[in-house]
């Protein structure tokens, strides 16, 4: 479920990357603010555990296969959300550096997809409401399970929306969505049975533990709670909204039209809007138009008859950049014995 | 599927050594300074996911910046082709469905048309490649603790660094805690091959005790040495002008290549050169 930046677009990316940076600085302000720094080795070490976790596989029951967990919800409940989202954001970074899981661009989304949503939605919203500051076994059960699915589906969710606001994979909204949610509640239902069996094991060998991280969380936590949503979900949309009008050449919305409709571009689309969304994307984008190459006389690229002479142009270069490509790094390996 | 056990505990563990082992390395690519490798490496990531989604022969002159990347910092390409492998599933089932679900005729080769689903699939490979290879490039070249340090100077929230180098740190400590408390379950569970959820929850469950304790130790002896939240690095960085060189260089290259289509132009002087 971890996102690749290779399904990201810069848009996307770039969107998710300021949320959770904003998320991850105020969840650290906020950290320092309590005076909480107890918290620091405490972090590091929730977060080491999680990665040794993860590494020890269980079976399954009634599939025959074997998984790991994911964990974010034990961490939620065991250091109250705030310092939870960190150490997850920093789960997720080691993964994309040292493991490959997860790329350098979509950690932002990874980390609003697995830390936001489990920490600052599920948790708040679903266990604290019916495990409370007196946990029963029963109580532990049904709100780890719950909160657990919760946060699943909609990481799920997030990581359909965010790869169909990129536009590069053709998987259509719904089909994926059919695809990931039933997966994941799957998923979401075994991990909610360790999570509320990790929980009630801890709960009931040092109880003292969960009611420190109960009573850790202030009321006035709500407040901050319902402005970093707000947050998130307005750079969820002002992400959407861009990436689906990202570029002139058809993709997301232009592209299915083009399809639907055996040409490129119906009309101008939506006229006013579609020149402002343009004219930020231009201020905004690395580049103003993500394929101007096209819009200078090469391929069209809904002509089914290519013009042959530049296909064959575009490979001879194609094969010489990689012939070059090579040669550099052979002259690099000669010259690294001279240093 | 991976064999369950202390065995995936032990290599996993192993892989992560072996990286650092790497990153101590001296070569002209190690010596940069960590903020230069990591400015640049999010540079090119970006320039690589900013091309359109038809683009495969204009990413190819981006490969120049892995490669030389590799040889120079003496990386062995079969690591970093390993570590391609790993992370391959998630960008190949979703970019699965590109071919089929893209039928358009993109490119025409002789008789055989190419459809557009194919061009995108080999898009979405191609970047997959270019931005995962960067991410190991930049940590088997740098190391954890000074991609941290990186971090720390370029004004990401202090909590957030301290707390990646003291997971780092505890990582390997409670990975080998791990490996010990399943090779004391597989001595006892001769017959079991895999643990089931119950005994899960017991075996998580204490690990996550021994590691609370750990922690209290340890956040005291922190305590006892004048920790007040911020971890001071022993080493200083300098950024030098062959660092400054270093990104302006690459950054130019890639912007270069992301205007000009440059295997076209190539391909074009050649055919013009023919008779």
């Amino acid at each position: 479920m971890h996102m690749a930046d290779a399904l990201v677009s810069p848009v996307v990316g770039g969107a998710m990357w300021v949320a959770a940076g904003c998320l991850v600085a105020a969840s650290a302000r906020r950290l320092r603010r309590g005076l909480d720094e107890r918290k620091a080795p405490l972090m590091g070490v929730l977060g080491a555990f999680i990665f040794a976790a993860q590494m020890i596989n269980f079976s399954i029951p009634m599939t025959g296969s074997s998984g790991h967990i994911g964990g974010g919800m034990i961490l939620a409940i065991l250091l109250g959300p705030e310092a939870a989202f960190i150490a997850i954001a920093s789960v997720v970074t080691v993964q994309a550096l040292f493991f490959a899981d997860g790329g350098l661009l979509a950690l932002g989304c990874n980390i609003i997809n697995m830390g936001f949503f489990p920490c600052f939605i599920a948790y708040p919203l679903i266990y604290r409401k019916i495990a409370g500051a007196r946990p029963t076994q029963r109580r532990i059960f049904a709100g780890a399970m719950l909160s657990v699915v919760a946060g699943l589906q909609l990481g799920a969710l997030g990581v359909v929306l965010e790869t169909t606001c990129s536009g590069i994979s053709e998987l259509p909204f719904k089909a994926f969505v059919l695809m990931m949610l039933p997966i994941h509640l799957a998923i979401g239902i075994a991990e909610g049975f360790i999570t509320s069996a990790v929980v009630s094991f801890v709960w009931r060998a040092r109880p003292e533990i969960l009611e420190v991280a109960a009573a850790a969380v202030p009321i006035g936590a709500l407040k901050i709670k319902k402005v970093l949503a707000g947050l998130a979900v307005a750079t969820i949309l002002v992400a959407g909204v861009l990436s689906w009008f990202a570029s002139a050449n058809p993709d997301g919305l232009e592209w299915s039209m083009a399809r639907t409709a055996g040409k490129e571009e119906l009309a101008a689309p939506a006229g006013a809007v579609h020149a402002a969304v343009e004219r930020i994307q231009s201020l905004t984008a690395f580049l103003p138009d993500y394929d101007f190459k096209r819009a200078s006389g090469n391929v069209e690229p809904q002509a089914a008859t290519v013009n042959a002479g530049t296909t064959t142009a575009g490979l001879v270069g194609s094969a010489l950049t990689l012939a070059l490509v090579a040669l550099l790094g052979i002259i690099l390996k000669t010259q690294r014995p001279a240093e | 599927m991976r064999a369950g056990g202390a065995s995936s505990l032990e290599s996993a563990l192993l892989d992560l050594r072996g990286i650092e082992t790497l990153a101590q390395q001296e070569t002209p690519v190690h010596r940069r300074d960590p903020r230069a490798k990591v400015v640049t490496a999010l540079a090119f990531i970006a320039v690589v996911i900013s091309f359109g989604k038809y683009d495969v022969s204009a990413l190819l002159p981006l490969l120049a910046y892995p490669v030389a990347l590799i040889v120079a910092g003496n990386l062995p390409a079969r690591f970093v082709l390993g570590k391609l492998l790993l992370a391959l599933p998630f960008a190949l089932v979703i970019g699965m469905f590109n071919p089929l679900l893209d039928r358009t005729a993109l490119v025409q080769l002789g008789d055989l048309r190419v459809s557009g689903g194919w061009v995108s699939f080999a898009s979405i490979m191609l970047r997959f490649g270019l931005t995962v290879s960067a991410a190991v490039i930049l940590i088997a070249t740098t190391g954890f603790g000074p991609v941290c340090l990186a971090l720390n100077r370029l004004k990401a929230p202090r909590v957030f660094t301290t707390q990646l180098m003291l997971l780092y740190r505890y990582l390997f400590v409670l990975t080998e805690e791990a490996g010990r408390m399943m090779r004391a379950w597989s001595l006892r569970a001769v017959s079991e091959r895999r643990i089931s959820i119950r005994v899960f929850g017991s075996l998580a469950g204490q690990l996550l005790l021994r590691a609370l304790d750990r922690a209290q130790r340890l956040h005291a002896a922190m305590l006892c040495r004048g920790f007040d939240g911020t971890i001071r690095p022993m080493r200083r960085l300098k950024f030098t002008a062959a660092d400054l060189g270093f990104v302006a260089g690459w950054c130019a290259f890639f912007m270069i290549a992301r205007i000009y289509h440059l295997p076209h132009l190539l391909g074009q002087g050649m055919m013009r050169m023919l008779p």
